[in-house]
């Protein structure tokens, strides 16, 4: 096992949960992780971006510049991402939010109305949750329900509350299936 | 008649300061109140960049060399180290007053639980008699060689009315060395400030106005008359802040 | 085995240090290091320490003097320009043989400079902090595991020397989560008679102080402590080494420059260029003697810096003309592509001299 994952949004989408998620699912299962944020400005609404690793063997740059997994969730960071994925690498995004511009052949796209869903679901701020549902429907890093569970232990103490939000969208996510083309991997 | 005995509160060292000047009178003071109020032995002392930088030989407790103006921050960490010590500072006017405002007003306004002994001479003594920020409206230094001007130096700072100003300052009185009845009130406002910090009470300060006859050019005699003339009408004496019945917290 | 928590390199700072005994922090806001204190205000009351915000850095380094002057184990944390303003306070500490740690955090300098990392204060850390003829035990972590274990080893041997240590992260280190594992080794405090804690009417006053107006008794106090210095440099050096037992080119780089520099050295390896990692661990003491012995078996250095060249200096100084000595650096926050260190090493490789038989 070898992902090198990116993530990028605005700041507010939870982008760096999102990336911590990913990392403790791999430290649940022993592998070696990292998880590395930008930082500064951009944690105060403008863009954020987070790198994460999870593999068998020793993490040596924490600094995800071509990812195999790229989670975009705005559009700016479509622009700025979408040519440093690797070629096979599986590419994620919030199709709510982002036109595609340019297409790349050579990677496995997998469109999600993320922002869409959970507003539709009621949990408008939880498109990231929707977006980790999908994720690990099409590329099991972890058990559902171990990966679940890792997600509410997750949730800060001021926002306990919003648990039952979070399996809401994340039931969603998991259950969604794209239209037509993009067959899930699990099902595979 | 009682006789005339060294304080325990001082070691045999001789100090070197110049003839006439008052740190001796100051030293002793402290002496006296830190041995009368029975905590010289668990009393750390914090000395400054000036004049007074080598109290560390004079004073018989154990004592720390800060860097210049930084006594405040210093004693800030001995005292939340050791809560129970007695800790104080010995600080100069361009100590406390120029490089170490900020760490004078922050000490005072955080409550900071530590005595502030500061000697307010209105010169810079150890360099040579250079200006103050202490150092009056037309007084002649060094680098005030046609007397200060404020138009272009600007004008004295009056700390101990700045820092009473502060909700963490407990106790703040102004005294003087010119006299001896004034020595007499200096020492109770020194005993003063001390039991404030032992009651927990908060922030004290004594601003001691003090002679440099050396750098003043004058004899010892002179300028006990001129901190009664000049200083004290700038530097009013008396009692600025009081908060030691009820505490700053 | 202990059980491991993700953790933030700032926050492994500061739950080191308490672990280390450390139970008075001075601090003062500034990025990218911010996150130390906000875990110290959380943590020291939990553990009965005390958290004080200083009004300046100056100030929270003096606060340590002074915590530091009772025997007390204390820390302050701070980022480049931070740290610059520290440095009247870190020559007094020294003078004064305080033990104490020091965190700098770097980010992109000189003035304000940029809030990414950097390691364009190597030689402040070594070289300079605060006047005067003294140094500080410098550490470099490249990982959050690695800052816990050096940040227990600088209070304990910053006790047994009475030098202050200094822990020279970035950016990138301090902001970055990896798993950690805190060993269950508790702190070893040195005895310090020479704290001040009040005389008790047992001893004379202890005297904590910097001034000595007599040359030869100036100069017999700095020797005594070059002497301290003397027995660090025999016995703390610490250095990391990958791959160099058969190296063309033996990279040399710390902190989060050797992160990036151990993918490209991995990359070159594919390609069959044999390359190699030599990564100090203390920046003072330099681990020159380690380095230097590499001269033997290598054809070529290439030191790789988030700076215009800095450690290089202590590179050549090590290597001293028997080899040569490369340079790769990007700064102002920048770091490294792994792509364009590959490409120095394979242009180290070109240049080594090929006819010499090993």
């Amino acid at each position: 096992m070898d992902y090198q994952i990116l993530i990028a949004g605005f700041g507010g989408q939870g982008i760096l949960f999102t990336g911590k998620i990913l990392a403790k699912a791999g430290l649940t299962q022993g592998k070696n992780v990292s998880w590395l944020p930008s930082y500064g400005p951009e944690m105060r609404g403008g863009t954020a971006n987070c790198s994460v690793c999870v593999s068998d063997s020793e993490i040596s740059n924490p600094m995800v510049l071509q990812p195999n997994i790229l989670i975009v969730m705005n559009q700016p960071s479509w622009s700025k991402f979408i040519c440093a994925a690797q070629p096979g690498a599986d590419v994620f995004w919030d199709s709510t939010l982002i036109a595609p511009e340019g297409t790349r052949t050579d990677v496995s796209l997998h469109p999600i109305p993320a922002t869409g869903i959970a507003r539709q679901n009621g949990v408008e701020r939880l498109g990231n949750v929707v977006m980790l549902g999908y994720l690990l429907h099409q590329i099991p890093i972890l058990e559902k329900d171990a990966f679940f569970s890792l997600l509410t232990d997750s949730i800060s103490e001021t926002k306990r509350h919003l648990v039952q939000a979070n399996r809401t969208a994340f039931e969603a996510g998991y259950a969604y299936s794209p239209h037509e083309g993009q067959k899930s991997r699990h099902d595979a | 008649m009682p006789e005339f005995h060294r304080t325990n509160g001082l070691t045999e060292v001789a100090t070197h300061y110049c003839p006439g000047c008052t740190h001796g009178v100051i030293h002793r003071l402290i002496g006296e109140v830190l041995t009368e109020l029975d905590v010289l032995s668990n009393t750390i002392g914090v000395v400054p960049v000036g004049c007074a930088v080598m109290a560390y030989d004079y004073f018989n407790c154990d004592c720390v060399q800060a860097p210049h103006g930084r006594a405040p921050a210093v004693a800030t960490g001995v005292k939340r180290a050791l809560p129970d010590a007695t800790v104080f500072t010995y600080q100069g006017d361009g100590d406390l007053a120029a490089i170490g405002t900020a760490e004078t007003v922050h000490a005072a306004t955080r409550g900071e639980n530590i005595t502030v002994i500061f000697v307010n001479n209105a010169i810079y003594g150890m360099t040579g008699g250079q200006m103050a920020p202490t150092t009056l409206p037309g007084q002649v230094t060094q680098t005030t060689p046609e007397g200060r001007d404020v138009h272009r130096a600007g004008f004295p700072v009056r700390m101990s009315e700045m820092l009473a100003t502060l909700d963490g300052a407990a106790y703040i009185e102004r005294v003087s060395m010119d006299s001896v009845p004034h020595i007499r009130t200096a020492k109770k406002a020194i005993r003063k400030a001390f039991e404030t910090q032992l009651a927990g009470k908060g922030f004290s300060m004594v601003e001691v106005l003090s002679t440099c006859p050396t750098n003043w050019g004058m004899s010892p005699v002179d300028a006990l008359e001129w901190v009664k003339e000049k200083m004290i009408p700038y530097y009013p004496l008396g009692v600025y802040k009081d908060r030691t019945k009820e505490g700053v917290f | 085995m202990p059980q491991k928590f993700l953790m933030k390199g700032n926050e492994a700072i500061a739950e080191a240090a308490i672990r280390a005994g450390c139970r008075f922090f001075f601090g003062y806001p500034i990025t990218p290091q911010t996150e130390v204190a906000a875990y110290m205000a959380k943590r020291m009351p939990e553990v009965n320490g005390v958290y004080l915000q200083a009004e300046s850095e100056v100030a929270a380094i003096n606060m340590v003097l002074g915590a530091a002057s009772t025997g007390a184990r204390v820390m302050t944390s701070s980022s480049s320009p931070g740290i610059s303003l520290k440095s009247e306070g870190i020559s007094y500490i020294a003078a004064s043989d305080l033990p104490c740690v020091i965190i700098n955090v770097q980010r992109a300098g000189p003035g304000l400079g940029g809030i990414q990392p950097s390691q364009a204060d190597y030689f402040q850390a070594t070289r300079g902090l605060g006047h005067g003829d003294f140094h500080l035990m410098v550490f470099a972590p490249a990982g959050v595991q690695e800052i816990t274990d050096l940040v227990a080893q600088a209070f304990d041997l910053s006790d047994r020397y009475r030098v202050p240590a200094l822990i020279l992260a970035d950016g990138m280190i301090g902001q970055m989560m990896e798993p950690v594992a805190f060993s269950e080794q508790s702190p070893h405090p040195a005895e310090k008679p020479w704290a001040l804690t009040g005389h008790r009417n047992q001893r004379r006053p202890n005297i904590i102080n910097t001034l000595h107006l007599s040359p030869d008794k100036l100069e017999q106090t700095v020797i005594e402590r070059f002497a301290r210095y003397d027995s660090i440099c025999a016995n703390e050096t610490l250095c990391e080494q990958m791959l160099t037992d058969d190296a063309d080119v033996v990279v040399v780089a710390y902190g989060a420059a050797s992160r990036i520099a151990k993918a490209a050295v991995r990359a070159a390896r594919e390609k069959g260029i044999r390359a190699g990692l030599f990564r100090p661990i203390t920046l003072w003491p330099y681990p020159s003697a380690a380095l230097a012995a590499l001269c033997e078996t290598t054809k070529a250095f290439l030191c790789v810096e988030m700076s215009m060249g800095q450690m290089v200096e202590d590179v050549r100084l090590a290597v001293n003309g028997r080899r040569p000595v490369e340079f790769y650096g990007r700064t102002g926050g920048n770091v490294p592509h792994p792509n364009d260190i590959l490409q120095a090493i394979e242009s180290a490789a070109q240049m080594a001299p090929q006819n010499e038989r090993r």
